[in-house]
């Protein structure tokens, strides 16, 4: 197999073969615990220049990173790198834009090639914590090992599905002394397909919601939904109410069905109110409740118009189908009028 | 105007906010920080290379982020503060012409060690771009 080059983003790890996804599961489990290679060396010292371009990008006016009088008379004595560059100062630069397979090779980036090879191709950094444990000054020359800590189980997030890989890298100085750590957390996953990327010229959109998956046994229920009408699928052999829709009356197992339009009126059977994640295109915090409608059954949707501190278990609710954005229509629902 | 405050670990409770700080995210930023912290990753400065990805735009990189939560700190506690840990979770993507706002509250203080907690969060229109926990050792006030 050839290392790195384009992998197809649609690739599903059924083409692993057969027990593929334990395989890898096992093989992506022999990295945890090892270093990723040999030290990264800081190509140059911790020095005046990198440091002022940094302070002048992020608008950074600490006078201890660039001022020498301010910074003499600082808690440091003189002038300090910033500490949060720890990691700039040994990043191999423009080497990372190289194509993969071209870029010196080491464990972490034999994981990463796995994984393309799996149908993973994209990544984005999640988490980051630093411990400083000196600031940096001029002339210090860094050293950086990094050991491979864990990998995740396969997960479902809002970019895609994927894999959570967790690296630990010490940074030592000249004397080997640890100057600080970092604990990285990486995604590496195949992405949702993203309509209209192709467009180089798109500006930024916002997000939307996660689109609604329809099919033959649900785009009458959502038909429904766009004429105004909250449809409950009605068994007409033996009269049992379903939802969501189905084929098949989970009653007498008839598959015979015509629907009823529920009247709007419900009470709130059970909520939680989601903090984090936060998926893009969602407004936060968010009130996931089931409803409890009149006719019977039950309903998941979103409580809006209403503190989330004030949801209430068998509060009274009313049916409110709202447009969330230029083609989307869903029923949500609004604390009702008092009755 | 470099005559800066230092703030004082006397003057600082839990439970205190930080003044709010708006950042105008241009692609000045996104890629100039990118270069700055030396991550030539192409989805940082190469908008095709974003695309492919599935991101609408290049996006500003974790040492950016990590660098803007720092200096949103020290612009604060001044120049006397030590940083002693940052540790981020990153959400909302940041992308140019957007802009990021700062808030921030103290979460926890040792007068042993002078050491406070703080809770940094960055916010865009897409939602939160990064939770931040820091822990930043404040000067204490010196005597005569």
């Amino acid at each position: 197999m050839r290392a790195g080059g384009a992998v197809e983003v649609t690739g599903d790890s059924a083409r692993l073969g057969p027990g593929g996804k334990a395989a890898l599961r096992e093989r992506l489990q022999s990295f945890v615990g090892r270093a990723i290679g040999p030290a990264a060396i800081s190509p140059d010292p911790v020095n005046e220049p990198m440091i002022r371009h940094w302070c002048e990008v992020l608008g950074d006016r600490n006078p201890v990173y660039t001022d020498k009088e301010a910074a003499a008379r600082s808690v440091h004595g003189g002038i300090v790198a910033p500490p949060t560059m720890l990691q700039a100062w040994i990043l191999p630069g423009v080497e990372m834009a190289r194509p993969f397979a071209e870029q010196p090779q080491d464990l972490q980036k034999e994981l990463h090639r796995i994984l393309e090879e799996a149908g993973y191709p994209a990544v984005v950094a999640t988490d980051c914590e630093q411990e400083y444990h000196r600031y940096l000054r001029p002339g210090d020359r860094l050293r950086a090992t990094t050991v491979i800590e864990a990998i995740s189980e396969e997960k479902a997030t809002a970019l895609g599905i994927g894999f959570f890989i967790d690296t630990q890298t010490t940074f030592r100085d000249e004397r080997g002394e640890a100057v600080g750590t970092m604990r990285f957390r990486v995604l590496k996953f195949r992405p949702h397909e993203q309509p209209g990327s192709t467009s180089s010229a798109a500006p930024a959109t916002k997000p939307r919601r996660l689109r609604v998956p329809m099919g033959h046994d649900n785009a009458w229920w959502w038909e429904g939904i766009r004429r105004g009408e909250l449809l409950i699928q009605r068994c007409t052999r033996c009269g049992k109410l379903r939802h969501p829709p189905r084929p098949m009356c989970g009653e007498c197992q008839s598959t015979e069905w015509d629907a009823v339009a529920s009247g709007g009126a419900g009470t709130v059977y059970s909520y939680v109110v989601c903090h984090h994640p936060q998926f893009p295109g969602y407004e936060y915090p968010l009130v996931a409740a089931l409803i409890e409608l009149d006719e019977g059954t039950r309903i998941v949707s979103n409580l809006v118009g209403v503190e989330p501190g004030a949801v209430r278990i068998g509060m009274r609710v009313r049916l409110s189908i709202e447009a969330v954005d230029e083609e989307m229509w869903l029923p949500l629902f609004r604390p009702a009028p008092e009755e | 105007m470099n005559a800066r405050k230092t703030v004082e670990l006397v003057q600082v409770h839990v439970g205190d906010s930080l003044p709010e700080l708006t950042i105008h995210l241009t692609a000045t930023l996104i890629v100039g920080g990118a270069l700055a912290s030396r991550d030539f990753t192409p989805v940082h400065h190469d908008r095709a290379a974003a695309q492919a990805q599935g991101m609408p735009d290049v996006f500003m990189n974790i040492l950016t982020t990590n660098g803007l939560v720092g200096r949103y700190v020290t612009d604060w506690a001044g120049p006397d503060a030590v940083l002693k840990k940052v540790r981020l979770r990153l959400g909302a993507p940041s992308f140019p012409g957007d802009k990021l706002k700062f808030t921030g509250s103290v979460i926890a203080k040792d007068e042993a060690s002078g050491v406070v907690g703080l809770e940094v969060v960055g916010r865009n229109s897409w939602g939160t771009h990064v939770t931040a926990h820091v822990e930043v050792r404040l000067a204490i006030a010196r005597r005569g």
